[in-house]
């Protein structure tokens, strides 16, 4: 690792103060990306900006129609809390896939949808329920959040506190695994909240997440996995590496999406 | 390299611990090199392969992948602290001496570390399977984990209204 000065601020405002002094420094939440990346040297941020301490940027709340789940909170706190559970039980789901059980005591949500790793999994859950981020200074809807791969719609010395969730009335995940990273090669987030239905991918496509609008209008006529029958979409912009070519990928995107709307509707996976 | 330091305090196996450190020391660094804890192991350096796990605050941890830091105030157990000095193994230590779920024992650290906090979070009684997934993060090259999960379910059970499950947290 380069050599770094490192800060425990109290409040945001404080940690957003050291930030915007030093546009080179950085946020550590759990520090299960960043601090290997560090190791790597592919990062070497002067200061490191710990958010452990902010009271009040850990926790999840219902209020009506809406999840609340800050920043700070923990993949496996977001995998055993009651309240996701019930609310949103794929959300529950899909954080208990993260990594393993002592990855998932530190990596948080705020890390995770921050880094926007183009095989990560929050990012397909926050834009395949059109969630709502919301930063010291704003709130960014998932549609203008992901902005391509490893990158976000944050500025500089931009704190994510929470993320709002609405809640759907069907949803589901299907995670294709790499064998190796165990992180996602592709996977397939589906919901439907009213007329609201989203298919967001991750994994698959070379600029990170994505919505496919092509299988949104097919389920919009009817929401069962019979709609998405031998549809598949262009290979063009899917990655392609030793794990899988832009076809195989494409290809998976297909399968999983049947697969999830199946899961949603509540009928095993065909 | 600067040579700023910084001071941290925090429990380890029971004990105050106050140490001065350059800020990219890892938890493993400083339980190894700075109090020479030399039972919590370094295998992968990447997060990967959990020979580095202890319990932070009674959760599993990779040890790897914390800075001494971030630990102001938080209470650490390592393997060394698991059992008394003079008084008996640890019922999940003696579980994998029981077993042989251990040949070279480079992972054993990391695993039972593991196995311990699988028991806190998810009870006595371990399937086959849900130990096989629970183990996702700690690699053993040695012994094909299947005496490891025999010794996991074992001790376990072992573990069932001992004070032993308590003094993990
Ligand atoms: C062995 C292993 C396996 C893994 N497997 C998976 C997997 O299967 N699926 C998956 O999705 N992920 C996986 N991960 C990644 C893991 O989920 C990380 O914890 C997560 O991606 C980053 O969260 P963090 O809290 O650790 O963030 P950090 O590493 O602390 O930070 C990541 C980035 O986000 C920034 N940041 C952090 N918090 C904020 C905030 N509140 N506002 C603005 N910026 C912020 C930081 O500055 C940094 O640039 C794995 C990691 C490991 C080590
Ligand atoms: S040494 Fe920490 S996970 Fe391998
Ligand atoms: S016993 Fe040798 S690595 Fe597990």
């Amino acid at each position: 690792m380069y050599a770094f000065t490192f800060h425990r601020p109290q409040t945001v405002r404080q940690a957003a103060s050291l930030l915007a002094k030093n546009q080179e420094a950085k946020l550590l939440a759990g520090g299960h990306t960043l601090l290997p990346t560090m190791k790597l040297r592919l990062a070497g941020p002067p200061q490191l900006i710990d958010l452990s301490l902010i009271d009040g940027l850990a926790g999840i709340e219902q209020s009506g129609r809406s999840l609340t789940i800050g920043a700070m909170t923990r993949h496996n706190d977001v995998n055993t809390s009651p309240v996701v559970q019930q609310a949103i039980p794929v959300l529950a789901k899909l954080a208990g896939m993260i990594g393993d059980p002592a990855v998932r005591h530190m990596g948080t949500i705020g890390g995770s949808i921050a880094n926007n790793d183009p095989n990560a999994d929050y990012p397909a859950a926050c834009l395949g329920l059109g969630v709502t981020i919301v930063t010291n200074k704003r709130r960014i809807k998932a549609d203008e959040f992901f902005t391509g791969m490893f990158s976000t719609a944050l500025e500089p010395a931009e704190i994510i506190t929470k993320v709002s969730f609405p809640i759907p009335k069907k949803a589901a995940y299907q995670k294709f695994r790499n064998q190796a990273s165990r992180f996602a090669l592709v996977g397939v987030f589906v919901s439907k909240r009213g007329s609201d239905i989203r298919v967001a991918v991750t994994g698959a496509g070379s600029n990170g997440v994505f919505r496919v609008s092509s299988f949104e209008e097919a389920l919009k006529k009817r929401f069962s996995p019979k709609s998405l029958e031998g549809m598949t979409i262009p290979a063009d912009g899917m990655n392609s590496d030793i794990h899988g070519s832009a076809e195989y990928r494409a290809h998976l995107v297909g399968v999983l999406a049947r697969r999830a709307v199946a899961e949603a509707i509540g009928k095993s996976a065909a | 390299m600067a040579a700023n330091t910084a001071a941290v305090s925090l429990t380890v196996n029971g004990k105050p611990v106050t140490a001065e450190v350059d800020p990219r020391t890892l938890l493993v660094q400083l339980l190894r090199e700075h109090l020479r804890l030399t039972g919590t192991h370094v295998g992968c350096d990447t997060s990967q392969c959990g020979a580095c796990v202890v319990h932070v605050n009674g959760k599993a941890t990779k040890s790897c992948t914390v800075l001494a830091l971030q630990l102001g105030g938080a209470n650490v157990l390592t393997i060394e602290g698991l059992a008394a000095p003079d008084g008996p193994l640890h019922p999940m230590q003696e579980a994998f001496r029981e077993n042989h779920g251990l040949q070279c024992g480079y992972c054993t650290p990391g695993m039972i570390m593991t196995a311990v906090d699988m028991v806190r979070r998810k009870g006595n009684d371990l399937d086959e399977h849900t130990i096989r997934e629970e183990l996702e993060g700690n690699i053993c090259r040695c012994t094909g984990y299947h005496n490891i999960v025999k010794a996991i379910a074992a001790g376990a059970r072992a573990m069932r209204g001992t004070s032993a499950a308590k003094a993990a947290e």
